[in-house]
């Protein structure tokens, strides 16, 4: 048996509703790009939300063509028989406002001024991707989702929903997140964004009307990211010192197997990663911070919630870690909600999150049947 | 079979309220008292398999080393606390029985006893002691810290804890007399 969703189709949803952006600016209207797998039943009540994270997108699972190489990015989570089992529920996977795969961005041409947006697109938010997504969720007739499952960035909107929209999720699947990011998580994305705005070729975000991209500036952002994702222990494993041509080369020609994985690594996502999008998706990251947000304590922000949790963390991951998912357990707890923590014992860091493994997977299979 | 220290702490634990177990395993008893008592459940479990069963069994369920305390929940957050044999297995028994003070009002624990007969004979007979409340061999079991009744009472003084009930059992089967040689398993219901 098959346990792919098989050739997908994304689709476009144009939302003509006016939506206000944290930032104070408005959009007048947005599309957004998603996929669906499954099957949505009578009562409308199986479907579960994947947003994604930083780098990630609509195309969660499965391929576009029969000779596809890359399959959709949770596709080991998500398909038949697996652990968010499409037999079963209807799975929705969308591309952020801001994102890099089609949904309005600083790619797309701002209606007023029938021009390219570039450097002039909103900074979105956390907070703005939930009500956008929330505007998706209606159009599809769905009043109340089963489950949304995010991790990372994407656990972050999956908590955003669960307190902005208290009545219209059941399960909250919150995985690799944490509540706020700490200042070395905004060092490391400041260095990032620091790399792309240097770059000669990013024209302060203007660079479509030049027909360039800054490429420079994206790979060290990419191959800075990569370090964060990975732990110590697993790139020693995986590299160690190996040398790739077994000796020292005495010049600055990549000699470690390391640097040639980050260069090919940050070659590949400058090529087809819009830098307007990390740009803004890094500032997502760094503005989510729900005690600013609603200008309360965790513990009282938390009050709102009507949704269980699932919260799952990664003994390696240092980008967030277990400590910061305790910090979600805590305020969870302390408002009765029912809640379920597991720490999992991962070598592989934050990306651990996106990777097979035989424990995590049963959890959010037993999690979402139960 | 019906387990008989599950009955009976479910007798020890008010309907509809907060309960914590710690070192829940695979959360049979939470279930249970959820259906017997409608109580609002958690549990503190370390090994992974027994989360997959725990979420399963529709508990809510933190996966945690007890030993490192219970620092995730505010002073009085239970009704109850249960540590139903667990106390054995842990390294720093001092710590836990503090934190159960901090976090519960109504503390439930269960251990076997040490001082059962059957345990004592085989220990006149050269040998440690295995029996159904203590199934391991002496190099894999994981109890570290057995006691006897008459020792677990002293520490209950100890940490002015007062037994408001107390109940043998062995074989599943209570136990009326001389608990300290005919019980194979101690239960006690202590409050401050």
């Amino acid at each position: 048996m098959s346990r792919s969703v098989g050739i997908v189709k994304s689709k476009l949803f144009n939302c003509k509703d006016e939506i206000s952006l944290a930032c104070g600016q408005s959009l007048k209207e947005f599309e957004l790009v998603y996929e669906t797998y499954g099957k949505l039943n009578a009562k409308k009540d199986n479907a579960i939300l994947i947003p994604h994270a930083l780098s990630g997108n609509h195309h969660v699972a499965g391929k576009y063509h029969k000779d596809d190489e890359y399959l959709g990015w949770w596709d080991n989570m998500v398909g038949p028989g697996k652990p968010i089992d499409t037999n079963q529920y209807f799975v929705i996977g969308v591309n952020n406002i801001g994102g890099n795969d089609g949904s309005t961005s600083a790619k797309s041409i701002n209606p007023k001024t029938k021009k390219i947006w570039g450097s002039s697109f909103p900074i979105v938010t956390v907070q703005d991707w939930v009500l956008s997504q929330k505007k998706l969720i209606e159009h599809l007739g769905i009043n109340t989702l089963f489950a949304i499952v995010g991790g990372s960035l994407g656990g972050m909107q999956a908590i955003q929903w669960s307190i902005a929209y208290p009545d219209s999720v059941k399960k909250i699947l919150c995985i690799a997140a944490a509540p706020s990011l700490t200042a070395q998580n905004i060092a490391f994305n400041e260095i990032a964004r620091q790399a792309i705005l240097q770059d000669d070729d990013f024209f302060k975000g203007d660079f479509y009307q030049h027909n360039t991209k800054p490429k420079k500036g994206l790979r060290i952002a990419r191959m800075l990211g990569h370090i964060t994702y990975l732990s110590n222990d697993a790139m020693d494993k995986k590299f160690g010192r190996k040398l790739i041509q077994g000796k020292y080369n005495y010049n600055f020609q990549e000699n470690y197997e390391i640097e040639s994985y980050l260069n090919y690594q940050g070659d590949k996502f400058a090529s087809s990663f819009d830098a307007n999008t990390y740009l803004r998706m890094t500032k997502a990251l760094d503005y989510f911070d729900l005690e600013k947000i609603y200008k309360k304590k965790l513990l009282k922000v938390f009050s709102k919630i009507k949704a269980d949790y699932l919260v799952i963390s990664f003994t390696s991951d240092w980008r967030f870690p277990p400590a910061r998912s305790k910090e979600i357990v805590t305020a969870l707890l302390d408002n009765n909600i029912n809640v379920t923590y597991a720490e999992i014992k991962a070598e592989t860091g934050h990306d651990a999150f996106l990777l097979h493994n035989d424990h995590y997977h049963q959890l959010i299979l037993n999690y979402l049947r139960s | 079979m019906k387990r008989l220290d599950f009955i009976k702490i479910s007798e020890w634990v008010d309907p509809k309220t907060k309960v914590l177990d710690l070192g829940c395993a695979d959360g049979t008893l939470l279930k249970f008292l959820k259906q017997q008592k409608n109580i609002n459940g958690y549990g503190i479990e370390i090994d992974p398999s027994n989360i997959e069963k725990g979420i399963k069994n529709q508990i809510n369920i933190i996966q945690m080393n007890l030993e490192d305390g219970l620092s995730v929940f505010n002073d009085q957050f239970f009704d109850t606390v249960i540590l139903s044999q667990t106390l054995q297995a842990m390294v720093n028994i001092d710590k836990i029985m503090d934190e159960m003070k901090r976090v519960g009002k109504n503390i439930i624990v269960s251990f076997p006893n040490f001082g059962f007969w059957k345990n004592r004979f085989q220990i006149l007979n050269g040998k440690m002691p295995k029996s159904t409340d203590l199934p391991h061999e002496w190099y894999n079991t994981p109890n570290i810290h057995l006691c006897t009744i008459k020792d677990f009472e002293d520490l209950c003084s100890k940490k002015d804890l007062t037994i408001t009930n107390q109940l043998f059992l062995t074989n599943n089967q209570p136990v009326k007399y001389f608990s300290n040689l005919r019980g194979s398993l101690g239960i006690f219901q202590l409050s401050q």
